[in-house]
């Protein structure tokens, strides 16, 4: 069965990503096993490709995994004009990985040279076109100016431009290539309300916009909610998100994400019917994007089917990878808490009572444990049921309606009483007090 | 000598009808000044007038023999001869002069402490306290003195009967404050914590223009109520509370805010460490009895926590959740909670095991509907009151007045609900 799932996923994969160079690799990007770095890498393009290579470096423990990852890290650097980050990188490697990964300083001062030069062009350029006043010049050069600051990493300057861009754009393929790229810095940044509010401008442009960079929106809303722990509207925008994202976006996000973060989102926060007839499994749309992650189409399965065991245990071999994902990284203990939490109550829902050593055993973990698990959700009220201790079984306990209805009654009625009693006494002392300085007045 | 020779005359003469007891009245009045300077000489025209049919005459007389300072040898003698008027003396009659009923009997409750026997002095009390009163609604200055006297003398029980009245009316703040603190303290003692915690509650809201130290006190004591009645200390006033109040109280009662927030967290520990930084403050306060009654409440409460989660339990787990020392400590106090009915248990001994039980009852008997129907009754004529106290407030020509002045002077199209006359 594993075997099957592989091949056919690895042929997919190698589809998807032309260069697969010399290895083939029939293993997919996400799985339990250690992290393929370049293989990972090669799904992102851009500055997002650095700077997760970057964390994955940070985070890992893993020595040759840090040292493969700083060297991509620093071949991709020296592609691009960002000095400055270039600098961080080989102050990280610190000459452990040989010569050619030291500071190459020529290299640096050509570099700013030319960004010298280039700053002041668009500057004349932009000055001239700011006297002339024709608007569509004047947005290409801070656009311009945008891109030049973003490439050198000066992502708050390129922001500042490329927002300034606004009030000279004419058609909605202005703004909407306006707020992609306003997005993009944010989510670089990390600001992520901005991202929010350039979503929602891009989306109420009257046009209608081409289906690609609709699934562009969806997907930067759907981080934007990642972010904001607010999973349940994550996980909706992720699933909404399109098949022809394709690999269009990859200085964002790549494809096997979207379905990672929308299926785990979906699994810690939808309910039952959700998950099935809406949403996730008869979804045919986001069926394409779960290809792409097998592991997390097979937990999203077991998890319905109640093989709870086994998608605990896909969780536990995702996890790790999962901790090197930049967006991920600290949503993934609460996200696993919440699918936990769902499995339990899913397995108790259905029963009268539930023997806790077979509730133990399918999900892995010893009776004392699982004991203390119970005891927090049902204090907390997500599972009606209470605990014999003695002979280790769950019964399912439904409130009884009319005794906690006198009770409440019986209490209503004395509080009233009470509150009615004493107002009445402080209106009489008001009064009291009130005649005492009126007839000393008098 | 003559004077109150003719006093005595009067009093026996005019002590008929109503309309002579009047006259006897306003005479008295006049005559009062007579009686205190010769005070020393009125005891034996005391033995020549009938407590029970002279009763308004007797007290006269009786107040200006007592306004001097009494001896020591004579004070038990005195407090006889007052606590045999109080019990004798004619309800109507001292109802025209309460200020030197009131008066005499303050001094009666004087003489009972200095002589520290304040036993001596709650029958005479209550009884003086149901004879001042013209309605069981209405607040007396005695009502305080009875209580203390009950407080001194430890017979919470007799004081318990007057606070199972309701109070509608009062004279002067101060007995109130006083009452209502009092009483707080009696219940306390009866271990009527939830009648407590009203008590506390209508002192700590009630309307004051300045802080006073009985409302300080009183808030103290209705933190730590709260905290055992309620498991739970809310910070934020009413909104009917004082604006003094709300903005001073706190200062007064900073240790017992602290208590409060390290109960709150749920641990044992931190509430033995609370009160060891506080504990000279508590005492000093004598407020550590209480305080140690917070601490057994915590337990109570974790191990009613427990019930909502558990059908059986072993003493060693319960034990160990609620922080105690070993199962027999468990087991203790898990059998007084079931005595005094706050939980539904049974203690298997064999095993060591407790089966938490649903509260048996099922609100169906006779007793259930009765009650039901008499809190509705009740609630009736409660609403009634409410309304009635409505209408004779907007009746009231000091009320009316001060709304009128605050009206709108220009309105002159609006229609007026108060008559020009009240613009004062």
């Amino acid at each position: 069965m594993e075997g099957e799932e592989e091949t056919s996923a690895g042929a997919m994969i190698d589809e998807i990503y032309s260069n697969g160079g010399d290895a083939k690799r029939n293993r997919p990007i996400i799985s339990g096993e250690a992290l393929d770095i370049e293989a990972y890498a090669s799904l992102y393009s851009g500055r997002t490709k650095i700077t997760r290579l970057l964390f994955i470096a940070d985070r890992c423990e893993n020595r040759q995994m840090q040292m493969e990852a700083y060297r991509m890290a620093y071949d991709e650097i020296k592609k691009g004009e960002n000095t400055q980050l270039y600098r961080e990188v080989v102050q990280k490697i610190d000459e452990r990985l040989g010569p050619q990964y030291g500071l190459d300083v020529p290299w640096t001062e050509a570099v700013d040279r030319k960004a010298e030069q280039r700053k002041e062009k668009l500057e004349n350029e932009l000055n001239a076109y700011r006297t002339n006043l024709i608007k569509e010049s004047i947005r290409m050069g801070y656009n311009d100016f945008g891109d030049f600051y973003y490439a050198h990493g000066l992502l708050a300057d390129a922001f500042k431009n490329y927002v300034r861009t606004r009030d000279y754009c004419t058609t909605s393929k202005h703004i909407i290539h306006m707020c992609l790229n306003a997005i993009l810095v944010s989510i670089e940044m990390g600001q992520f309300t901005h991202v929010t509010s350039y979503v929602s401008k891009a989306e109420q442009t009257p046009e209608a916009v081409d289906p690609v960079t609709v699934a562009k929106l969806r997907c930067a809303a759907g981080l934007a909610h990642l972010e904001a722990k607010k999973y349940k509207l994550a996980a909706r925008k992720f699933l909404e998100t399109g098949a022809e994202l394709g690999n269009n976006y990859t200085e964002v996000i790549a494809p096997q994400d979207v379905a990672t973060y929308g299926g785990l989102c979906a699994l810690a926060s939808f309910d039952r019917t959700e998950l099935k007839q809406n949403k996730v499994i008869d979804n045919l749309n986001f069926r394409n994007f779960l290809e792409l992650v097998p592991e997390v189409r097979e937990l999203i399965h077991d998890f319905y089917s109640s093989h709870y065991a086994s998608c605990l245990d896909y969780l536990g071999n995702l996890k790790a990878n999962l901790l090197l994902d930049i967006h991920l990284h600290d949503h993934v203990e609460t996200l696993y808490d919440q699918i936990r939490h769902k499995a339990l109550i899913q397995y108790t829902h259905p029963f009268v009572s539930v023997d806790l050593r077979m509730m133990a055993n399918a999900f892995k973990t010893s009776v004392a444990g699982l004991e203390k698990e119970l005891e927090a959700l049902i204090t907390d009220n997500q599972i009606q049921a209470r605990i014999d201790s003695h002979n280790k079984i769950l019964y399912a306990r439904h409130a009884d309606q009319r005794n906690a209805t006198f009770q409440r009654v019986l209490q209503t009625g004395n509080e009233f009483d009470r509150d009615v009693r004493a107002m009445l006494l402080r209106a009489n002392l008001l009064k009291h007090e009130y005649n005492h300085k009126a007839s000393r007045k008098l | 000598m003559d004077n109150v020779e003719a006093v005595v005359t009067q009093i026996q003469g005019l002590s008929g009808g109503s309309s002579d007891v009047s006259v006897l009245h306003s005479f008295l009045k006049q005559a009062d000044d007579l009686l205190h300077t010769e005070s020393t000489r009125l005891a034996p025209f005391l033995d020549q007038l009938d407590p029970s049919i002279h009763s308004l005459g007797y007290l006269y007389l009786l107040e200006a023999c007592t306004s001097t300072p009494i001896l020591k040898e004579q004070a038990n003698q005195l407090v006889v001869s007052i606590a045999s008027f109080i019990n004798n003396c004619a309800a109507e009659q001292i109802r025209l002069a309460p200020d030197k009923f009131v008066i005499l009997c303050k001094r009666l409750r004087d003489q009972v402490i200095l002589l520290e026997a304040p036993m001596r002095g709650v029958a005479p009390m209550l009884t003086a306290v149901h004879k001042l009163q013209s309605s069981s609604e209405l607040l007396t200055a005695l009502h305080p003195e009875f209580l203390l006297l009950c407080l001194l003398a430890k017979c919470y029980k007799t004081g318990l009967r007057i606070l199972e009245d309701d109070i509608f009316e009062v004279d002067l703040p101060r007995d109130f404050f006083l009452y209502c603190y009092y009483g707080g303290m009696i219940c306390i003692g009866q271990k009527r914590f939830c009648k407590a915690l009203e008590l506390l509650h209508n002192v700590v809201t009630a309307p004051m223009s300045t802080v006073n130290a009985i409302a300080v006190e009183a808030y103290k004591k209705y933190v730590l109520v709260s905290l055992i009645h309620n498991g739970q200390f809310s910070a934020t006033f009413p909104k009917y509370t004082s604006s003094v109040a709300q903005r001073n109280l706190k200062n007064f009662s900073q240790p017992y805010l602290d208590l409060a927030n390290s109960y709150s967290s749920g641990k044992i520990s931190e509430v033995e460490k609370s009160i060891q930084t506080n504990r000279e403050k508590f005492e000093a306060d004598k407020n550590l009895g209480l305080v140690k009654q917070v601490v057994s409440s915590m337990y109570k409460r974790n191990i009613q926590r427990l019930t909502q989660t558990y059908l059986t339990l072993s003493l060693q787990d319960i034990a160990s959740t609620v922080q105690l020392n070993g199962p027999k400590e468990a087991e203790m106090h898990v059998l007084q909670m079931i005595q005094d009915g706050e939980i539904f248990a049974t203690i298997n001994q064999k095993d060591g095991m407790v089966s938490f039980q649903e509260d048996p009852e099922q609100y169906k008997t006779c007793e259930m509907i009765e009650h039901v129907d008499s809190s509705i009754q009740r609630i009736m004529a409660l609403s009634k009151k409410v309304t009635a106290m409505d209408e004779l407030l907007s009746c009231d020509p000091l009320y009316l007045a001060k709304a009128g002045r605050e009206r709108q002077r220009f309105d002159f199209d609006d229609y007026d609900t108060v008559p020009q006359k009240f613009n004062i």
